[in-house]
């Protein structure tokens, strides 16, 4: 297998994922609608008052974030495992960490992305500073990946299994607890007019380490589910 | 050296060895416990700050360390699963698992204990208590996910992963939240700084945290030879035992 071919494979394999979903498009509105709900359910539980509310926007954000982004992850691979394609993709000739990094490529386009486009939106109508929405927005650019990349050896670990929801979030969220800290720090300390340049290398840290032993570990995973 | 490795990790092999090891272990241990429970709650002075409540660090620390050291061993395991598929670092791994969490919710909950008088609180958010906490949550995760997954050979590789990719974060996740708390300046009534230790206080302190090693052995080699009887139960050697053909 030359260079070029890895390359393609690459790709088809993102195109393919992408137009599968946008084929079928209600599952592209989910996550989004889980995680616009959640936010609204806040003002609502603790009262709508501006400046309480404002102090713990990124809080609030961050952790529906972690949930939307939870509850999607189950999509990585059960449809194509669902299918047998998952199969397919074991046995071809590809170096299956790549093709798993496809697929979680193209998992973070469809459930990460809308939340970036729709977080200034929540983060204007929770009165957050319009200073911090910036670092908002970079946190979660930049974390999000990683909850995908974290996310994906936890459905990887629990496909085949029919009760895997809870499992999965049991597996997973203490492993996003360092993304939650260093997210929600970095806008506290934007807030504050304070330097966020440790946060958001921290950040990045994380995702390069995820995304480089993230992708291991999943194949490895599913080969054993597979088995 | 290889060959005592394959030898040890023979079922039959550990089952007969781990049974004739128990009895001695459990008498060091017994020695060990009845030693360091009483230097720790006679001999050792009453500390000048704490009165007598700072004793529950005999019972505290321990269980606090082998929280740590059991999800060390239970990756190295992985490690061994991964690589040669050794059936006897399964059952050590998930037989480790309940223990580590034990250990654990010990430790948590003897820190709860001894917070309420001290600082006044069962509970504060500081971060060795968060991370603590965090290490159950993954404790209970390798619990959780080796009893969804009904073929335990399956299973097995499926903790084998796990635990290694939390040994990768235990870290991460202890020194996130340990920036955390410090990021947000938190009370200082729960600095916890060791202070430099009487050595009287410090030497029941070692012998409870090598009870405790002993003791983890013991726990680990009785639910391991009842892993073993579980999983190879067709087996010839499991017939022989019973008296059965």
């Amino acid at each position: 297998m030359n260079r070029l071919s890895l390359t393609q494979a690459f790709i088809f394999l993102l195109r393919r994922d992408l137009t599968l979903v946008f084929r079928n498009r209600g599952e592209l509105a989910n996550p989004l609608l889980f995680f616009i709900l959640v936010i609204t359910l806040f003002p609502l539980a603790i009262g709508a008052i501006p400046e309480l509310l404002a102090r713990i926007a990124p809080g609030i954000i961050w952790v529906a974030a972690l949930l939307a982004a939870m509850l999607s992850l189950d999509s990585i691979f059960r449809s194509d495992f669902d299918d047998g394609s998952l199969e397919q993709l074991l046995l071809s000739a590809h170096p299956m960490p790549v093709l798993v990094l496809a697929k979680v490529c193209a998992h973070w386009l469809v459930t990460g992305l809308p939340l970036l486009i729709m977080a200034p939106v929540l983060a204007e109508m929770l009165g957050m500073a319009s200073e911090a929405q910036g670092i908002l927005l970079l946190t979660i650019l930049i974390g999000t990946p990683v909850l995908s990349l974290i996310g994906a050896i936890g459905v990887a670990l629990t496909i085949g299994l029919r009760k895997g929801g809870i499992i999965l979030s049991l597996l997973v969220l203490p492993l996003y607890v360092p993304v939650l800290i260093f997210a929600a720090s970095a806008i506290e300390n934007a807030a504050l007019g304070l330097d966020v340049s440790a946060q958001i290398n921290m950040l990045l840290a994380f995702l390069f380490l995820a995304l480089s032993l993230s992708p291991w570990a999943t194949a490895a995973a599913l080969k054993m589910s597979m088995s | 050296m290889y060959l005592w490795f394959n030898k040890l990790g023979s079922p039959p092999h550990f089952y007969r060895i781990a049974g004739k090891w128990l009895p001695w272990l459990s008498a060091v241990f017994a020695l060990l416990l009845i030693t360091g429970l009483y230097g720790g709650l006679v001999y050792a002075p009453t500390d000048y700050q704490q009165g007598e409540s700072f004793r529950i660090i005999y019972i505290h620390v321990p269980a606090a360390w082998m929280s740590l050291f059991v999800y060390v061993v239970m990756a190295f395991c992985g490690v061994v699963i991964i690589v040669w598929r050794m059936k006897l670092a399964e059952v050590v791994l998930i037989s480790s698992a309940p223990i580590g969490a034990s250990f654990t919710f010990l430790a948590l909950a003897t820190g709860s204990l001894w917070g309420k008088p001290m600082w006044g609180t069962w509970w504060v958010w500081d971060a060795r208590l968060t991370s603590e906490l965090i290490l159950l949550f993954l404790y209970l995760g390798v619990i959780g996910l080796h009893s969804a997954i009904d073929d335990k050979r399956i299973a097995s590789r499926a903790v084998a992963i796990l635990a290694i990719v939390g040994v990768v974060n235990i870290p991460i996740i202890h020194y996130s939240v340990e920036w955390w708390n410090s990021l947000h300046q938190g009370p200082t009534v729960t600095k916890f700084d060791k202070p430099s230790i009487d050595m009287r206080m410090l030497i029941p302190l070692l012998i409870m945290a090598l009870s405790f090693q002993i003791y983890y052995v013991i726990a680990l080699f009785q639910s391991s030879r009842a892993e073993l009887l579980r999983r190879e139960r067709n087996s010839k050697w499991v017939a022989e035992l019973s008296g059965g053909n």
